[in-house]
């Protein structure tokens, strides 16, 4: 049998969404986001959801998300995604709204925002992806930048007496009332890949069913900003960003777990 | 009603379908109206109070971004925190309506009126190379109307529109005539009318609609940004607005707008009964500027005085506009004290009327 006549539509097993473009990601080979986006438009492509979805990309790496994801698309200011998407949900309160934004945007710059549109309960998908620095802008000290870890701005390894521990946002907006869902989940393996996809698809159904806030976090990589090889950042994910951002649901059906 | 009532109503009556505000004063009753008139029932629009400035310009270019009709308001200092998002209103192109109901400055400043905006409103303010239409109403009854007004030439321009009114304008009372009420476009209508590029939910008979001010390629970048002002220059076209008053036989002109432009009526009146043939250019839109009416009205007048609250900021506009051919002097106060007309008329006499020999290069601070 020859190779051409293996490949026919009978015999696909898999395509790529059709809610991802066919543009080439602009990420770093190995990075998360790519996979992150990927699974998030594949739960918006299986739910059947494409024209009632607007999605907010954020100022990060994933600024360009909308050059990837296949919907409609509006991209705010830096920190300021969910008061951009507070407005969308508000007027157009039967469409999916979902942020997208790194750990710079959502949990420093973007604070207020986050713990507002948290605590008013708003109907909104937040999808914060947390790979503890900042990519885009050359590996700088983020908020969730782990204790001793070093980047840019904290050469020496990040020292809380001059900056604070890193900060854990799902936790602590899983306090708010206005928030239905809060996870953490991560999609350096295929098994945490097909997890995370699961709590996306759980998040979308929440906004279908108008119950407010679904947070969901994606510990990620950043093998350019942590300065290693893929396979070295994903090996020290687990060892380091895990131990200290555990995996799993923190908040379902608006009870603490 | 009072100016920040009557706009207000005004944003209702003109089928506004969003508000979004931080209370500060002197602009606190334009979201408290709302909140007690519900319009939510009247007509279906959404207000929400935001958790700060930011927020709430950032909320305005959310509903933007689906095509929505929308309003903010704040007063100077909450405007400063805007401008960030206006910056990218304006570079994302999306049709929206600000309004500065300004006091004094700088820092926090003081809560009485003040026109110390002025350079923040027309000389872009935020970051990059941009333009806001401003509008500068002198009553309550404009507080109304221009709100619609101003709603008409965002969308036709697809582009955010400034309304810079002072606590003077939003605070006092005065008779008004609203217009009636207009109908909210349906979600239907928003997508016949702004479909080609708002968010409104891709469907598969088109392309994604994306909306961002972000241009990695300079030359793309570029061509944004002459785009932009090919529209601030049909603004100048199409949509200047002015008014002249006395202007016809007049030897000397006053120039002012907002508040100011009430005063300077009254200190007109004053010359005049003093037979001193005096006039007044009220600029309705501070960009565009009425430069082309300054520049003919300078080849047969004596000299302009800009009467502003500030120490003078539009004067530098005047200037320009005039080109050196007649003396242009500026009068005003500032930190919230507003100018009698006796204080103008008495300006206008020393700087202008009895000064022949008014040199053109005095200094900034000789001219206050």
């Amino acid at each position: 049998m020859e190779l051409l006549d293996i490949i026919k539509p009978e015999n696909k097993v898999f395509s790529k969404t059709e809610a991802m473009t066919d543009t080439c990601l602009s990420y770093c080979p190995g990075c998360g986001h790519g996979t992150a986006h990927n699974i998030a438009m594949e739960v918006i492509a299986e739910m059947g959801i494409i024209q009632d979805t607007i999605g907010v990309a954020p100022v990060g790496c994933s600024v360009l998300a909308y050059d990837f994801m296949n919907i409609d698309m509006t991209q705010a200011a830096h920190g300021r995604a969910p008061a951009v998407a507070t407005a969308i949900s508000r007027l157009w309160p039967e469409k999916y709204i979902f942020t997208y934004q790194g750990d710079g945007d959502l949990a420093a710059i973007g604070t207020a925002e986050t713990i507002h549109a948290c605590n008013r309960g708003e109907n909104i998908v937040i999808i914060f992806v947390n790979n503890g620095i900042y990519g885009m802008t050359g590996g700088q000290m983020a908020p969730t930048t782990l204790k001793g870890m070093k980047s840019s701005t904290s050469p020496f390894g990040r020292q809380e007496e001059l900056t604070g521990a890193p900060i854990k946002m799902t936790e602590l907006v899983s306090n708010l009332p206005g928030v239905y869902y809060a996870t953490r989940q991560a999609v350096h393996t295929h098994k945490h890949v097909r997890k995370a996809k699961k709590a996306l698809k759980k998040a979308f159904e929440n906004t279908r069913l108008h119950k407010g806030i679904s947070f969901v976090e994606i510990v990620s990589n950043c093998n350019s900003g942590w300065k290693m090889t893929p396979t070295e950042s994903n090996i020290w994910l687990e060892e380091n960003m895990l131990a200290y951002y555990p995996l799993g649901d923190i908040k379902v059906n608006g009870k603490l777990k | 009603m009072k100016g920040n009532e009557a706009l207000a109503e005004a944003t209702i009556r003109a089928g506004a379908d969003a508000y979004f505000g931080y209370p500060i004063t002197p602009q606190s009753e334009v979201i408290e109206y709302l909140m007690a008139e519900q319009p939510e029932k009247r007509t279906g629009m959404i207000v929400l109070q935001a958790e700060s400035e930011l927020a709430a310009i950032n909320m305005v270019y959310g509903a933007a971004s689906t095509g929505k009709k929308v309003m903010t308001s704040s007063s100077s200092p909450g405007m400063s925190l805007k401008l960030e998002g206006i910056s990218y209103l304006a570079g994302a192109e999306l049709p929206s309506v600000i309004v500065n109901v300004a006091r004094g400055g700088p820092g926090l400043g003081t809560i009485q009126p003040s026109q110390a905006d002025y350079f923040q409103a027309v000389k872009g303010g935020g970051h990059g190379d941009y333009k806001l239409y401003v509008l500068a109403p002198a009553s309550v009854q404009e507080m109304s109307d221009f709100v619609e007004d101003a709603f008409e030439i965002a969308f036709k321009y697809k582009a955010p529109v400034l309304i810079l009114s002072d606590g003077l304008i939003g605070q006092m009372m005065e008779k008004v005539k609203l217009r009636p009420q207009k109908a909210r476009r349906t979600n239907e209508e928003l997508i016949a009318d702004e479909g080609t590029w708002a968010c409104t939910g891709k469907t598969p008979d088109r392309e994604r609609n994306i909306v961002t001010s972000l241009d990695l390629q300079s030359e793309k970048l570029e061509e944004r940004v002459h785009r932009l002002y090919a529209k601030y220059a049909q603004m100048e076209c199409e949509d200047l607005r002015y008014e002249m008053i006395n202007c016809e036989d007049a030897e000397y002109i006053m120039v002012a707008y907002g508040s100011s432009a009430r005063i300077s009526l009254k200190a007109m009146e004053l010359a005049r009964e003093k037979g001193h043939k005096v006039g007044l250019l009220r600029p309705i839109t501070l960009f565009p500027f009425p430069k082309k009416q300054l520049f003919d009205l300078a080849d047969r007048v004596k000299g302009f005085l800009s009467v502003e609250l500030s120490t003078g900021q539009m004067v530098e506009d005047v200037r320009l506009s005039v080109e050196h051919k007649v003396p242009v002097e500026h009068f005003g106060r500032t930190g919230g004290i507003i100018h009698t007309p006796e204080e103008i008329l008495e300006a206008l006499e020393q700087k202008i009327i009895n000064n022949g020999t008014v040199r053109h290069h005095k200094t900034r601070e000789q001219s206050i």
